[in-house]
């Protein structure tokens, strides 16, 4: 059968449009973009009229997918790991509503933080809510589990979360595809008050997710994701769980694996599997990628019973992602390490591309701010984050999607005057609105820079969803017109830009202060294709 | 067969249009095939890698183990040294001599190439030049694969069928300097290695 060579991201989205998925909602975040940029291209996707514009923020995908599984339809939110923090009062009570059209809530990881804060397990929030999870371990599983999630998550009337990381999810491989489903038909959820969480009905609705929770690890146990290789050897038994199955069959190219195997790829913990290892063998070694969550289980099932190692032990390190060296490591054997790096090679981190508007803000900003003293200006996420590197080490926080204007608000209440704050345009589309209008409410003392690059950059170069609104939108919020500027970052317009920053820092109020300039990586994308079109 | 190759580049050089040529002609040989790429924020002028292995039997794990890399290719020569720990006792760096200069302290250019020089088997080459010669600097990659291709156990007419699917949205005089670029860089490992 042809095989199609995919990315686990894309293989996600062939999988949902194959599954009969009727819409994609999601915020650009990495490593989980691709997914939704995969199926604005795909050619069923645009036949069907799949919905697949971005959302402001994951919250409101989160909310947007439930609404289409209310009407009936199968649907899919996608985001990474700490975008589930932003969508997840959404999330937990959706466990208590239920679904009508099946839905899928893809989320990926970033162990290691590849491109992230940090390095949150979202199994926790699967467990938290108490939905089935499911965790590929290769693309061919990823397609399938994105194509089958949707009747998995018909079949027990609650979410079903797809579980991904970094490696999988950024990894090609060859994929078969499946037959592509039909897409439901518009449908009222059965129980008129599915959805209404009152306290009365949402304490019924949380006993009946309650009692779901026995036939979740039935269907566990009877997964095709979760397979037992019984093995000679019982002085251990492994239990691996998504990718890091890979990891451990690299250690056995031509032989098979001499332990017992438990591959997981199905939440809840299959318990009968476990039971079965845990009589039969002297001590088992989980490999996950993650935090120790299967690891943590095992030692309060099986306590002061079978030894359990794993990344709370020491057997493997506690952070970081896996690989076939350190789950070498772990099993005992032999590693080969080439030539040592030679010490003439240095880092080379990531920087902001030459030419980009961000540099301009950050010079001017560092020339006025230079009188005030360093330390007060709080930032967010994305490109302009690395103005917290050399040359420019403008900026003093990342924490969280819209955090630098309300710690620059608090900093500000506490004394801290000026307090600026640095924020994107899309960033500020998805949480830094609420925020400015706590300043706005109070009068407080700060200079809001929204660094406007007319794109959602560091994801690759979405549309920002506060496109042509910025201004509007801070105007609506009550921030006085005569204080909210709009300039181009060029080194030609420096000096005005200069005066401009002096001038709102002095300023006792909220200020905002627009540079705006395309994104350079965008603009030359959009100009290359122009004369692609043109050429043909 | 199986082939273990790190691809080495500075975000923003396009190394995954090398993984793509060599990715449609594994799966033209219905051979398995896994890459991983590094996508985010490394892609702003970081160091970026690309683990590929191709095989004959089917692949687990999508990372190369440390001293198994039968091939390091890197279109920077700094970057190439940065993945020596994955070359195998056997394996072949091949790295391109043009240095990519977006850091302060960027090391001597002779101290790198002195590295590049202890390694017992290495190809360096100006693959822009050679580029510029078949007719397009930006064609500097595919001389780069070209370069590789000896020691790549795959057909050298299927990588060129690969450059031919890759580049063929783009017209036929791009395929055509793509081809010259992959065939120069073949040409100068032979008469090198």
């Amino acid at each position: 059968m042809h095989k199609h060579l995919l990315l686990g991201v894309e293989a996600i989205g062939q999988g949902a449009i194959d599954g009969g998925m009727s819409g994609v909602y999601a915020y650009p975040g990495t490593p989980s973009t691709e997914i939704t940029e995969y199926i604005q291209e795909n050619e069923l996707a645009i036949e069907r009229q799949l919905h697949s514009k971005w959302s402001a923020n994951e919250k409101t995908a989160y909310e947007t997918a439930l609404g289409m599984s209310y009407a009936g339809k199968r649907t899919m939110a996608c985001m990474k790991h700490v975008g589930l923090n932003v969508a997840a009062d959404a999330f937990i009570n959706s466990a208590i509503t239920g679904v009508n059209g099946g839905f899928v809530l893809t989320v990926a990881d970033d162990p290691s933080m590849h491109s992230s804060q940090n390095e949150q397990d979202s199994r926790y929030y699967g467990q938290f809510a108490m939905i089935p999870v499911l965790e590929p371990s290769n693309q061919q599983e990823a397609y399938d589990m994105a194509r089958e999630g949707f009747a998995l998550s018909e079949e027990t009337g609650v979410p079903v979360m797809l579980r991904i990381t970094t490696r999988l999810a950024h990894s090609r491989a060859g994929v078969e595809y499946k037959p592509v489903l039909d897409e439901n038909q518009l449908s009222m959820p059965q129980d008129p008050r599915q959805f209404v969480l009152l306290p009365a009905i949402a304490r019924r609705r949380y006993k009946s997710l309650l009692d779901k929770q026995a036939s979740f690890v039935k269907l566990s146990e009877a997964s095709k994701y979760n397979q037992y290789t019984d093995a000679a050897d019982k002085s251990m038994g492994i239990v691996c769980c998504g990718i890091s199955y890979n990891y451990l069959m690299e250690n056995y190219p031509d032989e098979a694996c001499p332990y017992p195997v438990l591959k997981i790829s199905q939440y809840p913990l299959p318990e009968k599997q476990l039971k079965k290892m845990e009589a039969e063998c002297d001590s088992i070694l989980v490999l996950e990628e993650g935090y120790p969550l299967v690891e943590e289980q095992l030692k309060g099932y099986f306590a002061g019973g079978t030894p359990i190692k794993g990344r709370l032990d020491g057997t493997l390190p506690r952070d970081g992602e896996l690989n076939p060296d350190l789950v070498a490591k772990a099993l005992g054997k032999e590693t080969y390490v080439g030539i040592q790096v030679p010490s003439v090679v240095a880092n080379r981190p990531p920087a902001l591309c030459q030419g980009c508007g961000h540099q301009d803000a950050y010079e001017a900003m560092n020339e006025v701010l230079a009188d005030y003293g360093k330390g007060r200006v709080f930032s967010d996420i994305g490109c302009y984050t690395l103005g917290a590197l050399p040359p420019y080490e403008t900026i003093n926080s990342c924490v969280d999607m819209g955090a630098s204007i309300t710690m620059a608000k608090g900093a500000a209440d506490a004394g801290l005057i000026p307090a600026v704050a640095v924020i994107g345009d899309s960033t500020f589309a998805h949480s830094g609105i609420t925020g400015l209008l706590d300043a706005v409410n109070e009068k407080s003392n700060i200079t809001v820079v929204i660094s406007d690059n007319e794109s959602v950059s560091m994801t690759g170069g979405q549309d920002s969803s506060a496109y042509g609104k910025i201004e509007s939108i801070c105007e609506g919020l009550g921030v006085d017109p005569a204080h909210i500027h709009v300039i181009v970052p060029l080194k030609k317009n420096h000096a005005e830009l200069v005066k401009l920053f002096r001038e709102e820092l002095e300023y006792e109020g909220v200020s905002v202060i627009i540079p705006r300039r395309e994104c350079i990586q965008r603009a030359s994308r959009r100009k290359r294709n122009i004369s692609r079109h043109a050429n043909h | 067969m199986k082939s273990n190759i790190i691809l080495a580049g500075v975000g923003g050089q396009g190394i995954l249009s090398i993984a793509a040529a060599l990715g449609t002609a594994a799966l033209e040989n219905n051979l398995y095939l896994k890459q991983a790429e590094t996508h985010g924020m490394s892609q702003r002028g970081g160091a970026v890698v690309s683990h590929m292995r191709i095989s004959d039997k089917p692949i687990a794990s999508d990372l190369i183990q440390m001293g198994t890399a039968d091939l390091i290719l890197s279109v920077e020569p700094m970057e190439s040294l940065r993945y020596l720990p994955f070359l195998s006792a056997k394996g072949y760096l091949v790295t391109n001599t043009t240095p990519f200069v977006n850091i302060p302290n960027y090391p001597e250019y002779e101290k790198v190439m002195e590295e590049i020089h202890k390694l017992p088997r290495f190809i360096a080459i100006d693959a822009d030049r050679i580029a510029k010669e078949a007719g397009n600097a930006r064609a500097s990659n595919m001389v780069m694969l070209g370069a590789a291709s000896p020691f790549i156990d795959i057909d050298f007419a299927k990588l060129e069928d690969g450059i031919r699917e890759v580049f063929a949205r783009k017209g036929e005089q791009i395929v055509e300097i793509n081809l010259k670029a992959i065939r120069a860089g073949r040409q100068f490992s032979e008469e090198n290695k």
